[in-house]
């Protein structure tokens, strides 16, 4: 017998809560790809269209909220054409929306596969993001095919050096995403109230962010809270990107991606102390 | 030179029993009030033992209670107990899904677990795309699966379905599909539960022998079932549990016969009552079974030759008239052997008086030795309404020797025995 103490594996009762095991993340990857390809091959097979379904929603919504909140409300699209302004806005809020919604699930559609394997939790919701991504890469391929083609008919916007900050833009708002979601999934494992509030909350968020109307026609008195919601930069540099409207401040910018850190790392802090325990709880 | 693989100090878990609700809430706010100020966590001193029959009086139960033991490299443990002994909650434990209230586990090298089979199969994914995705549940990279595909093909058998969806499989397919990768796992520490439950007799014998040359490698398995058969075949020590806490630990026979003798409910005598486990709408009840040999004594051990009689009172508490009354006779590993009912024999079972008591002559007993339960039924005569059902409610052995031979007859080598007449030509 050896008295050598050196152990690969030590289970306690309670971990360290800095101790957030993310070197067992890399060395799980193939199992984060193969749950993606796993996400993108399920959602299409026995379907006809297959991966165009990606398409049918973004058209239809971006059809939808021209007519609703631009011509019937009149709510002014900073005089680029209705359907730019909707597509290029819901581009990143439906990325965004679909990331959190769908790790805030994480615990309760997993719990089976939880209670018979141990891996690291995170690769779940770690996966959605990156599933979503190529949702979100289908989608924003048909945005940059509607911006030429507007283009080609000789519409007046023009793009700016921002465009840089795009891949940027995209990460801040999945990590958001990912951010609330994890901590969703982490509170709902055993209080599930709040699941009811998943939903019902994305869409109040998406009010409260400039998705159906530019912040520019915001009132004063009200633009301090829409521009304290850390959505609002992100999507405001994103059409200043494009189309050159909105609003695009560094400072802006620079909150959003400080509340956006700051969510994340309470996320995978309440995550990691509630996937131990949460097979008992569930 | 052995070494200790695996280390398990003083794990002990508790559940909270019942429903997770309104009361919840109060206890986490009462348990984090106690932890800021420093103090014990108060639900920690509550709790019974687990024994499933008794009602205790606190919502917290000890599923495991101060489990220490050490398991040696190449070692193979057979973990043994009751239904409800806390040997699902010790393999939970040991393979990380949920953690242990109090003490610690260590191990050294990679620890997988096979608590199900086909963990992560997705139906609309083909077989050899689940047998990457399952894989990389388990823990093995993409390299590793390429380089061993063949294998776990082979192994599985369902070569031909490979690109077919495993929807379509059939279950059995499925298992085999699922451990044929688990087996090609090659972790140091190999943890199985009674996944070779399913699967066809050949498939079983693949899985025992696949294991087998796991532990030939320098591999420590732990190994959890109910057959008693495969335990005693594969493993080299064992552990068992009892109400969360280990009873015994050693060689793997020194266990099964601790076992047996607990599940052995040793007396010839037993009655009935509010501490019984039972089903059924109890109409009418069993009062007690005893067992008598020809010299009308109380005994539970009989030898090949001899007559049994199962004597029983029923109690009839409400107006039925008429019932039927089935005994049925099980090894110890839980195949079934004889089921006899009362309409075989052409008897009908009458109610003239609520008190009724039968005898049932098993005579010139040909079981081979070991032990034998009986489970006790009493429905209506269609069978379909049950008053009462007790399972494994008297134990009897057949015990070497007797009238027609005094060779060793072990059950390896048959179940029943024969004398027929021999002739020479």
């Amino acid at each position: 017998m050896t008295n050598n103490e050196s152990w690969d594996i030590e289970i306690y009762p309670q971990t360290k809560w800095y101790n957030l095991q993310l070197m067992q993340l890399w060395r799980y990857r193939d199992l984060l790809l193969l749950f993606v390809r796993r996400d993108f091959v399920a959602f299409y097979k026995q379907t006809i269209l297959g991966p165009l379904w990606f398409l049918v929603q973004p058209i239809i919504t971006t059809i939808t909220f021209s007519i609703i909140f631009g011509n019937l409300a009149g709510i002014s699209t900073e005089g680029v054409p209705k359907v730019l302004f909707y597509m290029s806005t819901l581009v990143l809020w439906t990325y965004f929306a679909d990331t959190l919604t769908k790790t805030a699930d994480t615990f309760s559609a997993n719990a089976h596969l939880f209670g018979k394997v141990y891996f690291p939790r995170m690769i779940v919701p770690l996966s959605v993001v990156v599933s979503n991504l190529i949702k979100l890469g289908i989608q924003l391929g048909l945005f940059v095919v509607f911006y030429i083609y507007y283009i080609a008919k000789g519409a007046t916007f023009t793009p700016t050096t921002a465009l840089w900050l795009v891949p940027y833009l995209i990460l801040v708002i999945a990590l958001l995403g990912l951010g609330l979601g994890i901590i969703i999934s982490s509170l709902t494992t055993k209080y599930r109230d709040l699941k009811f509030l998943v939903t019902f909350g994305v869409q109040l968020l998406m009010y409260a962010s400039p998705i159906v109307y530019p912040l520019s026609t915001v009132p004063a008195q009200y633009r301090v809270y829409v521009l304290a919601n850390p959505i609002t930069a992100i999507i405001e540099t994103f059409k200043y990107a494009f189309l050159g409207i909105g609003e695009f401040n560094v400072m802006h910018l620079a909150y959003s991606t400080a509340v956006t850190f700051v969510i994340l790392i309470i996320g995978l802090i309440i995550f990691h102390s509630v996937e131990k325990s949460f097979m008992d709880t569930v | 030179m052995s070494k200790v693989v695996l280390k398990v100090e003083n794990v002990s878990k508790q559940y909270r029993l019942g429903q997770l609700g309104t009361g919840t809430i109060s206890h986490d706010l009462n348990r984090w009030w106690h932890t800021v100020r420093g103090k014990e966590d108060p639900y920690l001193k509550l709790g019974d033992t687990n024994d499933r029959s008794q009602l205790g009086g606190s919502d917290y139960v000890w599923s495991l209670r101060d489990i220490n033991f050490e398991v040696q490299q190449g070692e193979v443990l057979g973990i043994i107990g009751k239904n409800g002994a806390g040997k699902s909650t010790l393999l939970k434990i040991l393979s990380q899904v949920t953690t242990p209230t109090t003490g610690s586990v260590k191990a050294r090298g990679r620890i997988a677990a096979l608590l199900e089979v086909g963990t992560g199969f997705h139906p609309d994914l083909s077989g050899r795309e689940n047998i990457f995705l399952n894989g990389a549940i388990l823990g093995m990279t993409k390299h590793e699966i390429n380089s061993k595909l063949d294998e776990i093909v082979d192994f599985s058998g369902v070569a031909k379905y490979l690109d077919t969806p495993v929807k379509r499989y059939s279950s059995g397919m499925m298992v085999r599909l699922g451990f044929a990768v688990a087996a090609h796992l090659e972790p140091e520490i190999l943890i199985v539960d009674e996944v070779l439950a399913v699967g066809d007799a050949e498939f079983q014998k693949k899985c025992l022998g696949k294991m087998k040359e796991v532990s030939g490698q320098g591999r420590t398995v732990l190994f959890v079932s109910h057959n008693m058969a495969a335990v005693q075949n594969l493993c080299t020590t064992g552990l068992m549990l009892e109400h969360g806490q280990i009873k015994a630990l050693g060689g793997i026979n020194d266990i099964i016969s601790a076992y047996t003798a607990v599940t052995a409910n040793t007396g010839a005598d037993v009655v009935f009552d509010t501490n019984t486990r039972r089903t059924g709408n109890g109409n009418i009840q069993f009062e007690y079974l005893k067992l008598y040999d020809d010299a009308q004594q109380l005994r539970n051990t009989y030898s090949i030759g001899e007559t049994i009689r199962f004597e029983f009172l029923v109690y009839n508490k409400s107006n039925e008239t008429k019932s039927e009354i089935t005994l049925q006779i099980k090894t110890n590993e839980g195949v079934p052997l004889y089921h006899i009912m009362a309409r075989d024999s052409n008897v009908e079972i009458n109610y003239n008086s609520t008190n009724e008591t039968y005898s049932v002559l098993l005579e010139d007993i040909r079981l081979f030795p070991g032990n034998y339960h009986v489970n006790a039924v009493i429905t209506d005569t269609t069978g379909y309404q049950v008053f009462d059902a007790i399972e494994e409610c008297i134990t009897f052995t057949i015990a070497d020797g007797g009238k027609y031979t005094s060779r060793s007859l072990p059950k390896s080598a048959g179940m029943f025995f024969m004398n027929p007449k021999w002739i020479k030509h």
